[in-house]
């Protein structure tokens, strides 16, 4: 498929223009970007004892409340004296996201957007932001409150020509587009033997946030996994997200792009040129030798606040963010397990059903030999994530529990 | 002139289950005045009229579509209303759909065919009516009662009859079936198994078509968009909500009820607290027709105006076509509850045999030119089958194909190549 974009991120750019014959994963996302080894200001409030999350726009009382947590566990270098002089330019995830769907927007005019609240009020987590002063009302759509029918207005318009970006404005409320999303852009490229294609994006904050109730804190991946015919990723950086924008509009398949409500204030340093993360690529976030951490979305950073730990414990984790939810990619996990031979999934699905009990299927299916320990898989429980904020706490994953399982793991 | 359609009194309806609302079918389109407040006949829908609605709509007042529309005069001298060649291609797209469904069901029954086969006999009128008047870039979305619809289109009869044998030359390769009719090439966007679901997709084509001339800037763009379902799909969520929102933007795009007054065994009358559909246009902005969908001429002309409407720009029309399907459900509905009065009742207003009888009253065609087409087409369904019987199945390694249109989708295997490289994908034994 043609992309059309150019610059630094070269060997990413190689990777997705080339035929599908003479593709390397290995090019793949250890990637150039990582010129710098460190995260420099990804910042994220990761435990309900630092507070709630900040959602202004001050940057001191932002940086106040800031856990750093960092990719690697080296030294931290995150002095903002330092990054005027750095290349690229530092935004928070919320805008990287607005920055890849403006710039996809401006390449191709058939790109637009849809949902509740994207136009004049600029989307619930202001993703959407000023684009409808700048592309107008019909590119940016301010839709009724009708899931089901404007995700299926949306797989109507791809089916003719365009090249929407259907936000819900909560993953939850998706739900409502099940039929849509299942029955029609899943299968509809296939029932009609290969003539239409639906090169939609649907989009959306999910995930437990902080206390806002059961129906608003979902996971729907695990609900949309089984969907033949679409894909699935989740973003976790400013960087990947904005990447993954870029990729998910430009694919001719459908994508759902997971965001996570509490993620939308990370910081981060991208590069200026233009760039995509190729969609079906897990990330190498922290090399290791002791045990493979997998996991994608907000749980990776209650994971590196466990590496923290786990390292001044003397341990070597490997943590790779899967980013794609469905398919797998089995091989950057694969040569993970081969190197470790002992996994931790680290999500924040229910333990039914989840994303971490098919990747726990798909590892024992094709790593088998390879496993010197069961897998261990931890979700959140079963459970309507309850309004009460420690109830809340205890539904999810919390660091602590991560270092037990690796110390478990490794005995 | 009283053409052939009318009758000197129209009989009301009672169904067998005790209700009180009755149908009556009014005299045809042209001639009718407006009966009372119920306007059950098929109105001439005129613009001023219209804009003259939405500006009471907006002061409050609630204004009946009997307001809205105007009849046209009565004339002294007859005129017909359509000619000889349009009265032939009419008449042969509806035997078509008629002889292709007749042997849809032989093949049944023969085992050529499986699964569900909701069969269109009766219900011609209503897409050649409006079919017929479109262009090829417009675009039809239909439901599972769908082979009729893919052949006025412009689908050929081999293309859908292969596709129901299950093969691969099948107008969706065979993957598709009797309930998922897709063709890009004649625009037709499905074809799909659950109710309601098949509006969205349609409105979303409309909104194509009006983003197309908005902001691609494509001015001469006026692709409009016919949306066909059933009355069971007028009480869904997606019917209200797609209403709402093609009025809002005013997208190019026919609603058409086809309305058959069952949906397998569920009667109309006791599924809806108000069974008007065509009054349920209004509500959202939009003129609500009623009209007798047994009358392929009167189809015709509502279709005109609502096309038309829409191809100007001016919004979509909510278009009910009171119909009737001479079969069950589909050919696994024993069609036991409907009453035999009710089925003799619509059988002797079979749309083919009243266009027949209208062709050859006003000297538009003659018995022998007619039995021609009846001939030609036997002829075409004929070749269809021998078509489809002749087609190959589809092959084990076209399981994998079109699930993804780039198939990297299938993602990265072990050996860090791309899945859909794998050898054993291309001969669909790979597992994914």
């Amino acid at each position: 498929m043609a992309t059309g974009f150019h610059g630094v991120g070269a060997a990413v750019a190689a990777l997705s223009s080339s035929p599908s014959n003479s593709f390397d994963s290995k090019k793949l996302l250890c990637s150039p970007r990582r010129s710098f080894p460190v995260r420099k200001g990804a910042s994220f409030v990761a435990d309900r004892s630092d507070g709630s999350v900040n959602l202004d726009l001050n940057p001191k009382a932002r940086r106040a409340q800031q856990l750093i947590v960092n990719a690697v566990a080296n030294k931290a270098d995150s002095s903002p004296a330092s990054s005027s002089s750095k290349p690229g330019h530092e935004l928070l995830l919320f805008e990287a996201l607005r920055e890849g769907l403006e710039e996809e927007m401006d390449r191709d005019p058939r790109v637009c957007v849809m949902g509740e609240d994207v136009g004049h009020y600029g989307g619930s987590y202001k993703v959407t932001r000023g684009l409808a002063e700048k592309f107008g009302d019909l590119r940016v759509l301010d839709t009724p409150i009708a899931e089901n029918s404007f995700t299926g207005m949306g797989i109507g318009a791809a089916m003719t020509g365009l090249r929407p970006v259907v936000e819900g404005m909560n993953m939850g409320f998706l739900l409502l587009a099940f039929n849509q999303i299942s029955n029609n852009c899943g299968m509809l490229h296939y029932t009609s033997g290969g003539q239409f294609t639906i090169p939609i994006v649907i989009r959306g904050p999910g995930g437990v946030g902080r206390q806002l109730g059961a129906e608003h804190s979902q996971r729907l991946e695990s609900y949309f996994q089984s969907i033949p015919g679409i894909q699935m990723v989740a973003c976790s950086t400013p960087y990947n997200a904005k990447g993954l924008m870029k990729a998910a509009i430009r694919s001719e398949n459908p994508v759902i792009l997971f965001e996570h409500v509490l993620l939308y204030n990370l910081k981060e340093r991208i590069p200026d040129e233009d760039y995509i993360c190729n969609l079906e690529e897990a990330e190498m976030v922290r090399p290791g030798e002791h045990v493979t951490i997998l996991t994608y979305s907000r749980m990776r950073y209650h994971v590196m606040q466990a590496a923290k730990t786990l390292v001044n414990k003397g341990y070597d984790p490997e943590v790779i963010d899967i980013r794609s939810l469905k398919p797998f990619d089995l091989h950057t996990i694969g040569n993970s397990v081969k190197k470790t031979h002992r996994v931790l999934i680290v999500e924040e699905c229910m333990r039914t059903g989840g994303i971490g009990a098919s990747l726990t299927a798909a590892i024992t299916e094709n790593f088998h030999d390879y496993l010197d320990t069961p897998i261990m898989c931890l979700s959140s429980q079963d459970v309507p994530t309850p309004y009460a904020g420690t109830l809340e706490e205890w539904t999810v994953v919390q660091p602590a529990q991560i270092v037990t399982a690796v110390e478990q793991l490794c005995k | 002139m009283s053409t052939a359609f009318s009758a000197a009194n129209f009989s009301t309806q009672s169904f067998p289950l005790n209700h009180t609302s009755t149908t009556t079918h009014d005299s045809p389109l042209v001639f009718a005045k407006p009966t009372s407040q119920f306007l059950r006949s098929t109105p001439k829908l005129r613009l001023s009229s219209f804009s003259k609605l939405n500006l009471s709509r907006r002061s409050g007042t609630v204004v009946a579509v009997s307001d809205v529309v105007k009849q046209k005069k009565s004339k002294s001298t007859p005129t017909l209303l359509i000619t000889k060649e349009e009265g032939l291609e009419l008449y042969e797209d509806m035997v078509l759909g008629r002889a292709f469904e007749d042997m849809c069901a032989q093949m049944y029954y023969r085992g050529k065919m499986f699964g569900f086969v909701h069969l269109y006999n009766g219900q011609e009128a209503v897409s050649t009516g409006f079919i017929k008047l479109l262009k090829q870039q417009d675009s039809v979305v239909s439901t599972y009662r769908d082979h009729v619809h893919a052949l006025s289109k412009g689908v050929p009869a081999r293309a859908v009859m292969s596709e129901l044998f299950g093969k691969t030359t099948g107008c969706c390769r065979g993957q598709g079936g009797s309930m998922h009719m897709f063709s890009r090439e004649h625009n037709l966007l499905g074809g799909f198994a659950f109710i309601g679901e098949g509006i969205p997709i349609a409105t979303g084509a409309a909104f194509t078509s009006k983003y197309k001339r908005e902001v691609l800037k494509e001015a001469d763009c006026d692709h409009v968009t016919l949306a066909f379902f059933g009355d069971g799909t007028c009480n869904n969520g997606q019917f209200f909500e797609c209403l709402n929102m093609a009025s809002l933007w005013k997208l190019p795009i026919v609603f058409v009820v086809e309305n058959n007054l069952w949906a397998i065994g569920m009667s109309h009358l006791r599924a809806t607290s108000d069974p008007q559909i065509y009054k349920k246009g209004p509500a959202f902005g939009m003129p609500g027709i009623h009209v007798d969908g047994m009358d392929v001429l009167k189809v015709r002309e509502v279709a005109k105006e609502a096309i038309g409407r829409a191809r100007r720009g001016e919004g979509p029309t909510l278009v009910e076509c009171e119909t009737y399907r001479f079969r069950g459900h589909s050919l696994a509905d024993p069609d036991e509850l409907r009453d035999p009065a009710e089925k003799a009742h619509y059988a002797a207003r079979d749309p083919i045999t009243a266009l027949k009888k209208y062709l050859t009253e006003n000297n538009l065609a003659s018995e022998s030119e007619l039995k021609a087409i009846d001939k030609k087409i036997d002829e075409v369904v004929e070749d269809a089958v021998e078509f489809a019987d002749e087609s190959p199945v589809p092959p084990r390694s076209q399981l994998l194909e079109n699930v993804f249109a780039d198939p990297k989708g299938f993602g990265i295997g072990s050996d860090g190549r791309y899945r859909c490289e794998d050898p054993k994908f291309t001969q669909g034994t790979a597992h994914v």
